[in-house]
């Protein structure tokens, strides 16, 4: 961790969702409620200016992480400080509208995330007279120099966004996000959906503009790739639980969960031509009954008898480098 | 490994007449692939890798045809088949699996009763000699419990192992050839690892064929045998996959691997090819890629490039023309 | 920025598709347009459609008598032929007359009229309504949805027909004897529109329920947009396609349910007939041989409804994306 206040930190955050039957269907089949734990025990800070990444497969509760943090959704336990500030605990309208005014999402599909009625002018201004940020008169002039910033021609703002490629509608994305003048950003898989060409052109942008503008990131893929060249910082998540959080040099070169490894060598690699990749047993578990003890254990190729038992706790590395949440880690 | 192609796909060229004119998906589109091969075909949304597939298999939608070209399976024209031939073509020689595992699955139907049902169409076994082909089958592609999962309906099986029902679906009948598009995009990277560990074991033990259809670079290498780069319906580079891969000679390919994010190597920032791939509706003159190559000379954007063997790989670009070679060494020289 | 520039785009523009600079142009340029040309019975039946509203619209002006101005009619011209001469008089009708001797042309344009009003306010009426309590259940959802949706449940175990007949009852009820007639039309608005809400609302919720996932709804939360705003802004442009579908054919049951209603005799007043009215009234002719006064007004209902379904038959498939 670097010495900086963060600016961003989740503080023991978990989700727990109902996933029952309607009361009566429960009633009739003589069945209990029955929960999801999407997100247990999260912890992490991110400092201002830095990028802190959150990597994870399905149902690893990453996106809901996201949504948590940017105020989409409320967590069940646990609480996320906007600069030492909890947003959930804020009561006045006014103070929380300034909250989100600093706050923003970069969204997974570039279809959904357009109103696909709105001309791009109106979804691009749309933050700016929600926060009334400045008088109507100059939302225009602030929306082409948005258009600007993002590589897109003052004219693309009469368009629908129907009219654009999947890249250029990411930049749109984009764009709306920094209408605001938002300090951080949450991008939620935001090039998953991109080819990879234009991929680059995204992730190149992203990285032009946190260095321009000083944003701070929450960047979220099921990637590796993608997100080696994007975070400062990595937390690897599985079944809603981080299993490790290491800076990216020291993910990378010296991965220490047994999953965390499982991932970097089942990612495809393209100089790594007829390579059978090592496999892995089984399939991530259903989140519903997650395995006692570490929920790893029916995959990991390491499991002792403790990892059925215990539920390993966080424990630190490398002089505070990497957090790692598994009893069989040595260094 | 034979000599003779099993599949060979000869300058093939998919139309779509709309009313703003016809759209061209596949153009002048030739390969070949031997039994026991696995070919990549590679390339971005709307670069014609599926409609490809679609062409060899005889599925594509309606009003498009397949307007140019001759595919040959076994040394048969394939392409001009009437449709009740192709249909027994289908599923007996040529399988296909999709994506999204459920698309192929009726989710009606238990497993066993799809699989019973597909090996009995093409192939004389009783039912209880089909049942248990079906088991074996389940068993060839890592489905634990076979005997018991097999009178299991679709919708009880997770993703990884629906993609694995599919796939014992497609070899059912003891195809020669398996279409493969985009077989994994819709699975994590750990199940991603044990489909693709299994294609490759397949193919190997059955000598089965495999064409790859992916977007994926990491995929292709460790994969294929030899690829097939796609750019707005017309190979740009196709050759050994090692070839391809470490040493790109068409300007895309070379942009594609550059652009391409690893979890290994340098970590410079990652280059990028400006703008994105043409709409077919306008697909400019002479190379498609000429409006985003950084290496364009006159002649690309005149004359459409056909593909020449360049470095032991096949390459379709202006720049390995004898004519042009002086000028290629100039520019390559002044950008390096 | 070595992304690609302004500059660039601009040089490029076959990167771009090309876009209609016009609303006009782009409608010109639309696949409905397109569908519609190239289907002759659409082209028909909106030809029959236009007509037969510019018809009703204009009657006043176009009926070559004033049918239901007592001091017009001539008692002596009952029962005309159609296509000829009155014996007596001597007074030409085109359709023919009833047994007052009012003009079956006349009385039918103005049916046409009441036929049309009523049903045209009865499916703006029903779809306000359901446009509205649709948003709020798909959106709101919780027990907001549940109340709404129950109501709708119910009023479809009940046939729409006996709905209206209820409601109109009840309406009739409340309703001071003198003002009956003058109320009528508006009672018989409302009991139709009642009945029709379902579908609006049944739609809109679900098409709003899907919205509502979406991620540029997600976008406008994130701004701290409010609930009323992201429904009618965002959403609400958003599930119009489908709306459009279910009015045109909703117009048709309109239509029909308002005769319905009228032939039943619980419709439409005799001083105000609607289509509905006159086929009951000529009913009671057809025995006798005076079969115009039936046969014209049911033709008219009859090219009125099939033409409007086929319309929304044909608007349903096109605006449907998984049939494109």
């Amino acid at each position: 961790m670097t010495g900086d206040t963060p600016l961003i930190s989740a503080r023991s955050l978990g989700a727990v969702f109902d996933v029952s039957k309607p009361w009566l269907n429960r009633m009739l089949a003589m069945e209990s409620k029955r929960f999801l734990t999407a997100v247990d025990t999260v912890d992490f800070d991110i400092p201002k200016g830095k990028t802190f990444a959150l990597v994870g497969e399905s149902g690893s509760g990453k996106s809901t992480i996201g949504r948590m943090i940017v105020g989409l959704q409320k967590p069940t336990s646990g609480q996320v400080l906007i600069d030492g500030e909890d947003f959930f605990a804020i009561k006045d309208q006014k103070r929380k509208l300034a909250m989100r005014r600093r706050i923003q999402m970069i969204f997974q599909s570039p279809y959904a995330s357009l109103n696909p009625r709105w001309r791009v002018r109106h979804i691009i201004g749309e933050p700016i007279r929600a926060f009334e940020l400045m008088p109507a008169s100059e939302v225009d002039k602030r929306v082409a120099e948005l258009l600007d910033q993002v590589g897109l021609a003052k004219s693309d703002g009469e368009k629908f966004p129907h009219e654009f490629s999947g890249g250029q509608r990411q930049r749109i994305a984009i764009a709306r996000a920094l209408a605001s003048n938002p300090e951080f950003i949450v991008c939620d898989e935001p090039t998953s959906a991109l080819d990879v060409s234009v991929q680059s052109q995204v992730l190149n942008l992203m990285k032009t503009l946190q260095r321009e503008l000083g944003l701070t990131y929450l960047f979220i893929s099921h990637d590796l790739s993608v997100i080696r060249y994007m975070a400062d910082e990595i937390g690897v998540l599985y079944l809603g639980r981080l299993v490790e959080v290491a800076d990216r040099d020291s993910l990378f070169e010296n991965p220490r969960h047994p999953y965390t490894r499982m991932l970097m060598d089942a990612a495809p690699h393209i100089d790594a031509f007829g390579r059978t990749a090592e496999i892995v047993s089984g399939e991530i578990p259903d989140p519903i009954n997650k395995p006692s003890g570490c929920s790893f254990h029916p995959r990991c190729t390491l499991t002792e008898d403790r990892c059925r038992q215990e539920r390993p706790a966080v424990r630190e590395f490398d002089n505070g480098k990497a957090k790692v949440a598994c009893h069989l880690c040595t260094a | 490994m034979s000599d003779t192609p099993l599949l060979k796909v000869s300058d093939l060229i998919v139309e779509f007449p709309t009313r703003n004119g016809v759209l061209r998906p596949v153009d002048r589109v030739g390969f070949e692939v031997r039994a026991g091969e696995i070919l990549g075909l590679v390339g971005e949304s709307g670069a014609g890798k599926s409609m490809c597939g679609s062409a060899i298999i005889g599925l594509i939608d309606r009003p498009g045809r397949i307007s140019g070209g001759e595919i040959h399976l076994d040394g048969e024209r394939i392409d001009n088949l009437p449709e009740e031939r192709m249909r027994r073509i289908r599923g007996k020689k040529i399988a296909m699996v999709f994506q999204d595992p459920l698309t192929s699955l009726n989710p009606l139907m238990t497993v066993g009763q799809q699989l019973i049902q597909t090996i009995r169409t093409h192939l004389p076994l009783s039912q209880n000699d089909a049942r248990a082909k079906a088991i074996a089958l389940l068993e060839e592609v890592g489905i634990p419990a076979a005997a018991t999962r097999i009178d299991a309906y679709p919708h009880q099986f997770s993703g990884g192992m629906r993609q694995r029902v599919v796939i014992s679906l497609a070899l059912a009948a003891e195809p020669e050839l398996i279409i493969a598009d985009e077989p994994t995009t819709a699975l994590d990277v750990s199940v991603q690892a044990q489909i693709m560990a299994l294609l490759k074991r397949l193919c190997r033990e059955r000598g089965t064929a495999v064409i790859l259809i992916t977007h994926d670079m990491g995929v292709i290498a460790e994969t294929t045998d030899r690829v097939a780069v796609l750019y707005a319906g017309r190979i740009a580079e196709i050759g050994p996959t090692r070839n391809v891969l470490s040493a790109p000679s068409h300007p895309y390919t070379v942009g594609l691997m550059a652009s391409t994010p690893s979890t290994t190597g340098s970590l410079q920032t990652l280059s990028q090819i400006p703008g994105s791939m043409p709409n077919l509706r306008a697909i400019p003159k002479g190379c498609a890629f000429n409006q985003r190559c950084t290496k364009a000379i006159s002649a690309c954007f005149n004359d459409i490039p056909v593909l020449e063997p360049v470095n032991g790989s096949e390459v379709a670009c202006w720049l390995y023309d004898p004519a042009y070679k002086q000028i290629e060494k100039e520019i390559s020289g002044a950008s390096e | 920025m070595e992304t690609q520039s302004p500059k660039g785009a601009s040089a490029r523009p076959e990167f771009t598709e090309k876009v209609a600079t016009s609303t006009w142009q782009r409608w010109m340029d639309s696949d409905i347009w397109h569908s519609y040309k190239s289907k002759p019975v659409i082209v028909v039946s909106s030809l029959v459609f236009v007509t037969l509203v510019l018809g009703a619209v204009f009657s006043p002006f176009l009926s070559p008598y004033t049918p239901f101005d007592p001091s017009s009619l001539n008692l002596m011209n009952g029962f005309t032929k159609p296509f000829s001469a009155n014996d007596f008089t001597g007074d030409y009708f085109f359709l023919g007359t009833d047994d007052q001797g009012r003009d079956v042309f006349s009385t039918i344009l103005f049916g046409l009229r009441i036929s049309l009003f009523v049903g045209l306010v009865a499916v703006l009426f029903a779809m306000t309504l359901g446009v509205i309590l649709g948003l709020l259940s798909g959106y709101v959802g919780g027990w907001v949805d549940g109340i709404i949706m129950r109501v709708a449940d119910i009023q479809m175990t009940f046939p729409s027909i006996m709905v209206a007949m209820l409601l109109y009852g009840i309406g009739k009820g409340l309703i001071p004897p003198d003002l009956r007639d003058e109320m009528a039309i508006w009672v018989l608005i409302i009991s139709i529109g009642l009945s029709e809400w379902v579908q609006f609302a049944r739609t809109v919720r679900g098409a709003t329920m899907v919205e509502r996932q979406k991620e540029y709804v997600q976008a406008g939360h994130l701004i701290g947009l409010k609930r009323w705003s992201i429904m009618v802004r965002h959403i609400l442009p958003n599930v119009t396609g489908p709306i459009l579908v279910i009015a045109t054919i909703s117009l048709a049951l309109a239509i029909i349910a308002e005769a319905t209603l009228s032939f039943l005799g619980v419709g439409a007043p005799k001083t105000q007939p609607s289509l509905g009215t006159l086929i009951n009234v000529g009913r009671q002719y057809i025995l006798s041989g005076e079969w115009w006064i039936l046969l014209f007004p049911s033709l008219t209902l009859l090219a009125l409804a099939l033409s409007v379904n086929l319309f929304g038959d044909w608007l349903r498939d096109v605006l449907n994306p998984k049939l494109r």
